[in-house]
């Protein structure tokens, strides 16, 4: 049996019916068509299906869509704002931070998240942020560098804006 | 210089630069930073259904018979496909690209664990997945060959009884160099080093799985199937073959791709049973393998058993070398080798090194496993070769007493000897390799990293290892005359439109998976023509709308497709150079060309740029030209390209434990031109982790008994 949900997602409210055992990842990409959340295993080891539920990187094929009810999604399609890339994105950009792409949405979350809590983080703290997610291309060093990149010129932008 | 042509430079726009050898920010990246990325799973088409694979859990068993009723009876299921339903249509086996078949749906038997024995397709993926497990297969289990050698017994169950003519599990034998040449170097040695390894099967994992959605339009009789594909067109060619469709009406459409490693250029049963599922229903299909159905079935790397010997003298110079190398194949040979090479390109086992003599002979078996043997991030076999060399040199300066910098150094082929032939037939065109080893030594302090190496010895604490390797690699497959798939010369092509607005679109046969060939091919272009990259939309993986090409694997892309990129441009420029002319109303040896431009020479300030050119390619052409500005180059290449490579990986080892930790990696590569260097240093940073399994031994577990039946796989 079906069931009525009411989801804030990427900051506006969705209603679905699904049925209970509907995996997030397919209620994100199938039902409301944000196609930005992989799926690269079974088995919640590849994390390319990381979204941020309030603000929590979440493996969002190990969530059922079911369980965010009345709670609040960010995919990668919620970063960019007013047509401007968020600062993660240009980083990424900027430090060939990415490849084929598929691994990049869940891991520019995942450091959003990281940089939330921690502004100022070190090599170790990205990487212990990045661990859960698998990327086939870069050897993560880039990856990392991109982090590097976004913490720096977010660091800049708030020293610079008027307080 | 008069006054006015004083005035006319210096208000001329600075002059643009040369586009190539730029780091450039890519331009496919803003999609894939969006969320945009349009992968596979992404393509969501009206009335589509889905379908779900069944595999077995044995390694090799008869199949007493499939009960599908209940699965049929399950709402939301509207096929199950077997392989006797397959067999009514012919479609049971298919070929692979090395020449040989494999089973679409498993008929008789299943010969590996993770076969495909039957689909369900349904209205919805969970249904799909709900069915398969009301599936009733009666197996009986027969014993299983998970090892090469014990496949080549004697008395060893006959894996492939299916095909006619076949007595044993003997796949191929080749043989490279001069057996006899070889034996008379050996007996002239001093010492003969030996090597007996094992490099273990590996799979390339790339994060998105296989997948295709295939659309069959029973009123327009056209083919639309989009599937994870390095190489669309030859897969096209092969559809058109096992299902005999017309290859006009068949159309591939590789969407991004999540990675592919090697892994995406085998054809597999997936693709195959979504297709005739299609067209038996008359509606979409989508198959989206897991991650389970990837790692255990798909086409794996390497899996090279080698016995190398290398014989030296007194002072350390390399005399012959000679292989015996066995291939575990799976239980169907679908490599994708070019046909006359079956064991790839592994013949370059001679690497850098100056060595009049190599004899090299490789098998391949059929075993109970899962087919393969794909380039995975390198030309075809020829990472198996660089280990086995470099394994044989370092256990040579061992033996010898000698610095394994210095044992390179007294053997590498020295600059003056390009083109070098080597004792397998391969001719180098160029290399340096001595000045790669000294920057790599240099930079990674050798000397002193060598004083400390003792010196942990002595006062003890973590241990010192200190990891060189010389690597030369043969790639962009190929020279027709020696290089095809299924027959298929491995060229490739260009097509290049130029728009009248300046702006221009550049098709390719290639398909990449993340290597950044929009922008670099952007860049060629811009190189040759002036046009700047953003102006340029490169176009990839849709068989209707490209020109056809062998595909992107084995490192060929950008010799070879980039190549057709540079002439097409270069044959374009020439078009342009008489429109130039024409309207110039000069002589077209009054012109030069630079950067952007026709300009007439001595008269610098009449030019005509490549856009106003462009533009009068549709609207003020030549009386008795063809209009427009397009054109179309298949590249054949007269030889493969030989880059080289000096890498030093140090290590710090725990002498209690034995475990130990990479703290150092140098990498020296000399590629060519480069054409977008973050590009290539990206490609090489994220390949050089890769190789961090293989010095301890880490592999993919097979099945070991005929009952096994757990998944059980990781990657490296």
């Amino acid at each position: 049996m079906k069931q009525s949900i009411t989801v804030t997602v990427n900051g506006q409210s969705r209603s679905a019916e699904v049925e209970p055992r509907m995996l997030l990842v397919h209620l994100l990409r199938d039902v409301f068509r944000l196609t930005g959340a992989h799926v690269g295993c079974d088995t919640t080891s590849c994390g390319v299906c990381t979204v941020l539920v309030d603000g929590t990187p979440v493996k969002s094929c190990t969530m059922f869509g079911v369980q965010v009810d009345g709670r609040s999604v960010t995919t990668v399609e919620g970063l960019a704002a007013n047509g401007a890339m968020h600062p993660i994105q240009e980083a990424f950009k900027e430090e060939h931070g990415l490849q084929c792409g598929f691994c990049t949405p869940a891991m520019m979350l995942v450091a959003t998240a990281l940089l939330e809590e921690n502004p100022d983080p070190t090599e170790d703290d990205i990487r212990w942020a990045i661990s859960g997610n698998l990327c086939r291309c870069t050897g993560y060093q880039n990856i990392v560098k991109s982090v590097q990149f976004c913490a720096e010129q977010m660091r800049q932008a708030s020293a610079g804006a008027p307080s | 210089m008069t006054a006015t042509e004083e005035t006319a430079a210096e208000s001329a726009p600075e002059k643009p630069l040369d586009w190539l050898g730029q780091s450039i920010k890519r331009k496919e990246d803003d999609r894939f930073l969006a969320g945009r990325g349009h992968y596979i799973e992404d393509i969501d088409l009206p009335n589509m259904l889905h379908m779900a694979i069944l595999r077995s859990p044995y390694a090799h068993a008869t199949i007493n018979s499939i009960d599908t009723t209940e699965a049929a009876a399950l709402p939301g299921v509207v096929a199950v496909v077997t392989g006797e339903l397959l067999a009514q249509h012919n479609l049971a086996w298919m070929p692979t690209l090395s020449g040989d078949t494999q089973a679409v749906l498993a008929t008789d038997k299943v010969r590996m664990q993770g076969q495909e024995v039957a689909c369900v397709i349904a209205e919805d993926r969970y249904v799909a997945h709900d069915a398969l497990e009301l599936i009733d297969v009666d197996y009986e289990p027969l014993p299983a060959v998970v090892n090469p050698f014990a496949a080549l017994e004697e008395g060893a169950p006959l894996i492939r009884d299916d095909k006619e003519g076949q007595t044993d599990n003997r796949v191929y034998h080749w043989e490279a160099g001069d057996a006899a040449a070889t034996e008379e170097a050996f007996l002239e040695a001093h010492k003969v080093v030996a090597v007996d390894t094992h490099y273990p099967r590996s799979h390339p994992s790339p994060l998105e799985c296989c997948g295709c959605v295939a659309d069959l339009n029973p009123a327009s009789h056209r083919a639309t199937i989009y599937m994870t594909s390095q190489a669309p067109h030859a897969i096209r060619t092969v559809f058109a073959l096992v299902t005999g469709l017309p290859e006009q009406n068949i159309q591939i459409i590789s969407p991004d791709i999540g990675g592919g490693f090697g892994n995406k250029v085998p054809v597999y049963p997936g693709y195959v049973v979504a297709t005739a599922a299609s067209l038996l229903l008359g509606r979409p299909v989508k198959w989206i393998e897991d991650r389970t159905g990837n790692l255990i079935s798909t086409g794996f790397a390497r899996d090279f058993h080698m016995k190398g010997e290398l014989a030296v003298a007194r002072d350390g110079t390399m005399l012959g070398v000679r292989v015996k190398m066995l291939s575990d194949q799976g239980y169907a040979y679908a490599d994708a080798q070019p046909s006359k090479l079956k064991a790839g390109l592994f013949h370059i086992v001679t690497g850098s090194y100056d060595l009049p003599a190599a004899h090299v002979v490789c098998d391949g078996a059929y075993t109970n496993k899962a087919p393969g043997g794909v380039a995975y991030r390198c030309s075809f076999r020829v990472t198996e070769a660089s280990f086995l060399i470099e394994r044989l040199v370092q256990n040579a300066a061992v033996e010898l007493g000698l610095d394994p910098a210095e044992l390179r150094r007294r053997n590498f082929i020295q600059p003056e000897q390009f083109p070098y032939t080597s004792a397998t037939g391969f001719v180098y065109d160029s290399g340096d390799y001595e000045t790669a080893m000294d920057m790599a030594l240099e930079m990674a302090g050798y000397d002193e990293l060598r004083a400390e190496q003792q010196r942990r010895r002595t006062e003890g604490g973590k241990l010192l290892g200190i990891g060189l390797a010389s690597m030369t690699e043969a790639l962009g497959a190929g020279p027709s005359r020696d290089y095809d798939i299924l027959g298929i010369k491995m060229f490739d092509s260009a097509e290049l439109r130029v728009h009248p607005t300046g702006k221009a679109i550049l098709k390719l046969g290639v398909r990449h998976q993340g290597q950044g060939h929009e922008t670099t091919f952007a860049q060629i272009v811009a190189h040759e023509l002036g046009i700047p990259p953003d102006d340029i939309l490169v176009h990839e993986g849709d068989t209707d709308n490209t020109p056809y090409g062998l595909g992107t694997y084995a490192s060929r892309s950008t010799p070879v497709a980039g190549a057709a990129a540079a002439m097409v441009s270069r044959t374009l420029r020439e078009k342009a150079k008489k429109i130039a002319a024409h309207l110039l109303e000069v002589s077209e040896d009054d012109l030069e060309w630079e950067h952007d431009r026709f300009s007439v020479k001595g008269a610098p300030s009449q030019t005509k740029t490549i856009q106003e050119i462009a533009f009068a390619a549709y609207t003020n052409h030549p009386m008795g030209m063809e209009a427009g500005l397009e054109g179309v180059h298949y590249y054949d290449p007269p030889n493969l390209t030989f880059p080289f490579a000096t890498y030093v990986v140090v290590v710090e080892v725990d002498p209690e434990t034995g475990e130990w930790q990479p703290i150092h990696v140098v990498a020296i590569d000399d590629c060519g031109v480069r054409i977008n260097p973050m590009i290539v240093e990206g490609q090489i940073m994220g390949a050089s982790p890769r190789a961090s399994p293989w010095p301890p031994c880490r592999r993919s577990p097979s099945t070991t008994t005929a009952t096994a039946s757990g998944p059980t796989s990781w990657t490296t």
